[in-house]
């Protein structure tokens, strides 16, 4: 059996190995990746004894063979040092170096993802181009244009814990599940981050993923259709997870900086304290609400807002903080097709809902929108 | 990221403003056609961004269930049909104003006398997967 697991934990600290030995990062970082393939190739007949060792030896044959055809098309007559050369093999710092450097601000979104699943997550671009619905060849040039626009970046530039959240956030939040579990991934590299950190928000992040996989198995039925929290089987809530994610959290809330993965956090925490939908602690998710508006302005918390509020003091109450939420935004008309049907108003709830369908975002929740306008519509007829 | 279809008709889209029939440019004002398109997707894949790209025929049959151990009907291809399809690119991009500046520059194809087309193509969202946070 290959460790596929060992191999990627131990990804960034290779490439740390090669960038002290004087390699550049683009070219460590490729030299690392053919010693991946390589090891999925041969670890399954016979792990090494010492599998970082071994990555090592291997990636660092890579280099050596890529820079010596180069070095051979150049200047034939130029010597390449073959023996590694002396002096510090790694340090702590690398992984997290890795992270910033993975994350950079220059970086886009979607670049700054596929690098850090490769560099940091020790994922091959098969993987990551099967994660994302994208040809593999594709994905390989996005990965080497990331590479080229971090080219001139200093290895050890102190980075931005934030953006490196924001990537880890897109992975575990907008990751489609192929061979790897994105959404394991992303909280692999979260508890990565937040170990190495020491930032409150890193541990915000890490507990709302906890606490948002931990749902994971009640969330959508065998058929792949969506069951919204209410409905959930509770029972199938991870309780591990939750209790992993709320002592995070703790530990997090109590150093006083609050910020707005720990105030989502604390949200999916409030859920997931309820036995029963029903008791729902919904008058302090408000108020965690209001902290979140507080920190981020933002017209998607505004919108989440506005149903709680419908839980907390009623549909009419709900439809009032509605009104004023741009009706452009995603999922408004969802949210105001489930608030006239709370207030007792089925005509326009039928109405809404079959119009959030029409305009859903994904397929799950269409389905899901058309089976309420399907259900409310039934109800009215009798 | 998300991905965008980018549509292209035979038929069914307001009509382009250098409408000539295909069959009316001469050889090499088709060749350049060609390799514009060629290239396009060429500098996509370098950008990470494309994920797709067919064209097809115009000649198309509908087909239909029948019942039980019956062969399906087909019918057509029917020339009255609105809505003719050409083909299409699908691309992976960041934003979805990134998608409306690529279907301008393919719109830019070069067609009769070497001038653009401007022709007019649709673009379309893929609905994604949902999303894990959502509260």
């Amino acid at each position: 059996m290959l460790d596929e697991l060992l191999l990627r934990e131990m990804t960034p600290a290779v490439i740390g190995v090669l960038v002290h030995r004087g390699v550049d990062f683009t070219t460590a970082e490729d030299a690392v990746q053919e010693a991946l393939i390589q090891a999925a190739l041969t670890w399954p007949e016979r792990q090494p004894a010492d599998p970082k060792g071994w990555m090592v030896t291997v990636a660092w044959r890579k280099f050596l063979d890529t820079h010596r055809s180069e070095a051979s098309r150049r200047e034939r007559e130029q010597r390449v040092a073959v023996e590694p050369p002396p002096g510090p093999t790694e340090t702590a710092d690398d992984t997290l170096a890795l992270f910033f450097l993975c994350a950079h601000p220059s970086l886009t979104p979607a670049s700054a993802v596929a690098l850090t699943l490769r560099a940091v997550g020790g994922l091959t671009t098969r993987q990551i181009a099967q994660a994302y619905l994208v040809p593999e060849e594709t994905m390989a040039q996005r990965i080497s244009r990331a590479k080229r626009t971090v080219g001139d970046v200093r290895f050890e530039e102190p980075g931005d814990p934030a953006t490196v959240r924001r990537v880890l956030y897109l992975v575990f939040n907008e990751g489609y599940t192929g061979d790897v579990d994105m959404a394991a991934e992303a909280i692999r590299l979260a508890r990565q981050l937040a170990s190495m950190t020491d930032d409150e928000e890193a541990s915000g992040l890490l507990a709302l993923m906890l606490l948002h996989h931990a749902r994971r198995p009640a969330r959508t039925r065998r058929d792949g259709s969506l069951v919204p929290l209410a409905e959930q089987d509770r029972s199938r809530w991870n309780t591990s997870l939750i209790a992993e994610g709320v002592a995070v959290l703790q530990t997090a809330l109590g150093r006083d900086r609050l910020g707005e993965f720990q105030a989502q956090a604390a949200i999916a925490a409030l859920h997931a304290d309820a036995r029963r939908a029903e008791e729902t602690d919904w008058v302090q998710i408000v108020s965690w609400y209001d902290e979140l508006l507080r920190l981020t302005e933002s017209p998607i918390v505004q919108l989440n807002r506005a149903i709680a509020i419908g839980e907390a003091d009623g549909a009419v109450a709900g439809l009032a903080a509605l009104a004023t939420v741009d009706p452009g935004l995603p999922r408004h008309t969802a949210a105001s097709a489930y608030l006239h049907e709370k207030a007792g108003d089925l005509l326009t709830a039928a109405r809404l809902y079959a119009d959030a369908a029409w305009s859903a975002p994904n397929l799950a929740e269409r389905h899901h929108l058309t089976r309420q306008a399907a259900r409310v519509s039934q109800a009215l007829r009798g | 990221m998300a991905k965008y279809l980018l549509l292209k008709h035979y038929r069914g889209s307001p009509e382009a403003v250098n409408d000539v029939p295909m069959d009316q440019w001469t050889p090499e004002e088709i060749e350049d056609h060609v390799q514009f398109m060629r290239d396009f997707a060429t500098r996509l894949k370098g950008t990470g961004e494309y994920v797709d790209g067919q064209a097809l025929s115009p000649e198309g049959t509908f087909v239909r269930y029948d019942g039980e151990g019956r062969p399906p009907v087909t019918d057509g291809p029917f020339a009255e049909t609105k809505d003719l399809i050409a083909g299409w690119m699908v691309i992976d991009v960041d934003t979805y104003e990134r998608a409306l500046a690529l279907a301008g520059e393919l719109s830019a194809a070069p067609g009769a006398g070497g001038k653009p087309i401007h022709e007019w193509l649709e673009v379309r969202p893929f609905l994604s997967a949902p999303p894990t946070v959502t509260e």
